[in-house]
């Protein structure tokens, strides 16, 4: 299988790679996937006072294209509000990567861990009535 | 790293080849050998009215008692085909299509290659009993299994040699014993086994015998099967026509591809000993250097009933096909699904036991003919690395190194 220059990019040079304190009350995880199946990416964001995202960070177990993706995504999402982070769609994460057909779950889990990680923000916040940083 | 290994096959732009199991080089020795039959020699083996065809089939007549001399057999006992595939589909089919009436039971085992279970699943179909044998965690089948398996219906009982993933070396000696007294006829798909390790057909019961030109040495689209004559195994055939072959295969004879074959059995006999004992040393080399460097990997099926050329390693909490791509250096495989287009792992390994989450972090490692120590050690170095940056960048590991037991999180299987 030929690899786009960009896949291997993100894959040969991740960007973003490492861990937050999952408990900060800044901090959102989402963790999705399965060992499994192959594949687990956990990524996590650090949002601002203004609900901006200031900083990503991804650790994932899984082929080339899901860990090209899961770093290709820390990078989308910063400086987007949670709104805009939410709106990123795995065609588009397929389409920069130029992910092959059987790779495109690896995009899918990618948006889906987005989308856990600004859930759980969203949650945690919520509950600690932190309603300011929404 | 700019070495060329001995066949010239490894340079800067083209991967080390760590995939012996998968196919191996010609040797030289084979080619040089094959040349005249292409050009010169060209006749038909076939050909009974002159010199050409007089020539080509003595080639073939002296293949057939090389390939014969390296199992024990007879030279008539020897049919060639186009490869293990196709001696698999012949030997199976064959016997249960000749004695079917009154036998329609068969025992092979779940790991065996495709091409038998697939042949088995076929004859399902068409109203066979299979029985599917279970191996233990060490890839080898249990022989009280075997014994408990075997019916007054059995006709043929189909176990491989060696295992195409894993290595292991089943009890071949021990299963033609309990089909010899049973009145069973066994079949063993040798394809990994041939040239690998000593193979006796009567001293280990064999009554039939799946043999590969292209996984020792010689040239792709070759095969065998051995097939006894005292007690004598009869087959109806897959392939008809002109009767070559003692009527079990018809169709002209390759005779370069069946000369290569000879000459690839004739090095095996020659140097298997000596061979053996080399990669012996590579493997332990590549195992420790493996080990010294790398916490939690296993080993997948027996390492003492194993061929030396091979390993199946799991390297705990690394995806094995994101690890590919990180050692492209080298041509490795991996029990992954990703490799294939099913999505589940390898059924070998699953077979064995092995989580499937472990069984996603596997890499099967070839060592044949031409893999020097230089080779080994590159490679070590380059799984190695690759593995501990891919484990700094693996949620699972940060997990592991935390104490978090991985089965206890609740995954949502996709
Ligand atoms: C155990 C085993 N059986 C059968 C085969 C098929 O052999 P061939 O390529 O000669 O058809 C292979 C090779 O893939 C094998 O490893």
């Amino acid at each position: 299988m030929a690899y786009s220059k960009e896949l291997i990019d993100h894959y040969e040079n991740p960007r973003n790679v490492g861990s937050m304190d999952e408990s900060e009350n800044n901090i959102g995880t989402g963790l999705v996937g399965a060992p499994a199946c192959g594949d687990v990416m956990k990524l996590q964001i650090k949002v601002g006072a203004d609900g901006i995202i200031e900083d990503a960070k991804f650790k994932t177990f899984g082929c080339g294209s899901a860990i090209a993706s899961s770093s290709l995504v820390t990078e989308w999402v910063k400086g987007k509000t949670l709104d805009e982070a939410a709106t990123i769609k795995n065609t588009d994460i397929a389409q920069e990567l130029a992910l092959p057909p059987v790779k495109i779950h690896c995009s899918v889990l990618a948006e889906d861990a987005i989308k856990a990680a600004v859930s759980d923000y969203k949650e945690k916040t919520g509950k600690k009535g932190n309603a300011a940083a929404e | 790293m700019t070495t060329k290994s001995k066949t010239g096959h490894w340079t800067q732009s083209t991967p080390l080849y760590l995939d012996y199991q998968a196919t191996t080089p010609t040797d030289p020795r084979v080619v040089d050998a094959m040349m005249p039959y292409w050009t010169d020699k060209f006749g038909n083996p076939h050909s009974r009215n002159h010199h050409y065809g007089w020539e080509a089939e003595d080639a073939v007549e002296k293949a057939r008692e090389s390939v014969a001399s390296l199992i024990g057999a007879n030279p008539k006992e020897i049919i060639f085909t186009s490869g293990a595939t196709e001696s698999n589909n012949l030997a199976i089919k064959g016997v249960a299509r000749f004695y079917g009436d009154k036998k329609n039971h068969i025992i092979t085992c779940v790991t065996e290659h495709k091409c038998v279970l697939e042949t088995c699943r076929y004859l399902e179909h068409d109203g066979f009993d299979v029985t599917y044998l279970h191996v233990k965690e060490n890839g080898l089948i249990d022989l009280d299994e075997l014994k408990a398996a075997i019916t007054d219906k059995t006709a043929i009982v189909s176990i491989m040699a060696v295992n195409n993933e894993i290595g292991v070396i089943q009890p071949l000696k021990e299963i033609g014993a309990i089909c010899r007294e049973a009145g069973v006829f066994f079949h063993t798909d040798a394809a990994q086994a041939t040239g690998k390790i000593p193979l006796d057909v009567n001293e280990m019961n064999i009554d039939l015998m799946s043999i590969s030109g292209h996984k020792f040495y010689g040239p792709m689209g070759i095969g065998a099967l051995f097939v006894r004559r005292k007690p004598r195994v009869r087959l109806v055939p897959i392939i008809h026509g002109g009767g070559q072959e003692r009527g079990m295969r018809s169709g002209t004879l390759p005779t370069p591809l069946v000369v290569g074959l000879g000459v690839a059995a004739e090095i095996a006999a020659k140097e298997m000993t000596a061979e053996a004992e080399r990669l012996h040393g590579l493997r332990k080399r590549m195992l420790d250097g493996l080990q010294s460097r790398l916490p939690e990997i296993y080993v997948n099926g027996d390492l003492e009933n194993r061929i030396p050329g091979n390993l199946n390693i799991s390297f705990a909490y690394v995806e094995g096909e994101g690890l590919m791509m990180g050692i492209k250096e080298l041509a490795v495989s991996s029990g992954s699904a990703c490799t294939s287009a099913s999505l589940e792992p390898s059924y070998v390994l699953r077979a064995l036991g092995v989580e499937e989450e472990m069984a996603h972090t596997s890499l099967r490692l070839g060592l044949g003919r031409f893999t020097t120590e230089e080779e080994v050690d590159y490679a070590v170095e380059r799984i190695a690395s690759e593995v501990t940056r891919l484990r700094e960048m693996s949620p699972l590991w940060d997990m592991a190194q935390a104490g978090i037991d991985i089965k206890s999180i609740k995954w949502a299987e996709h």
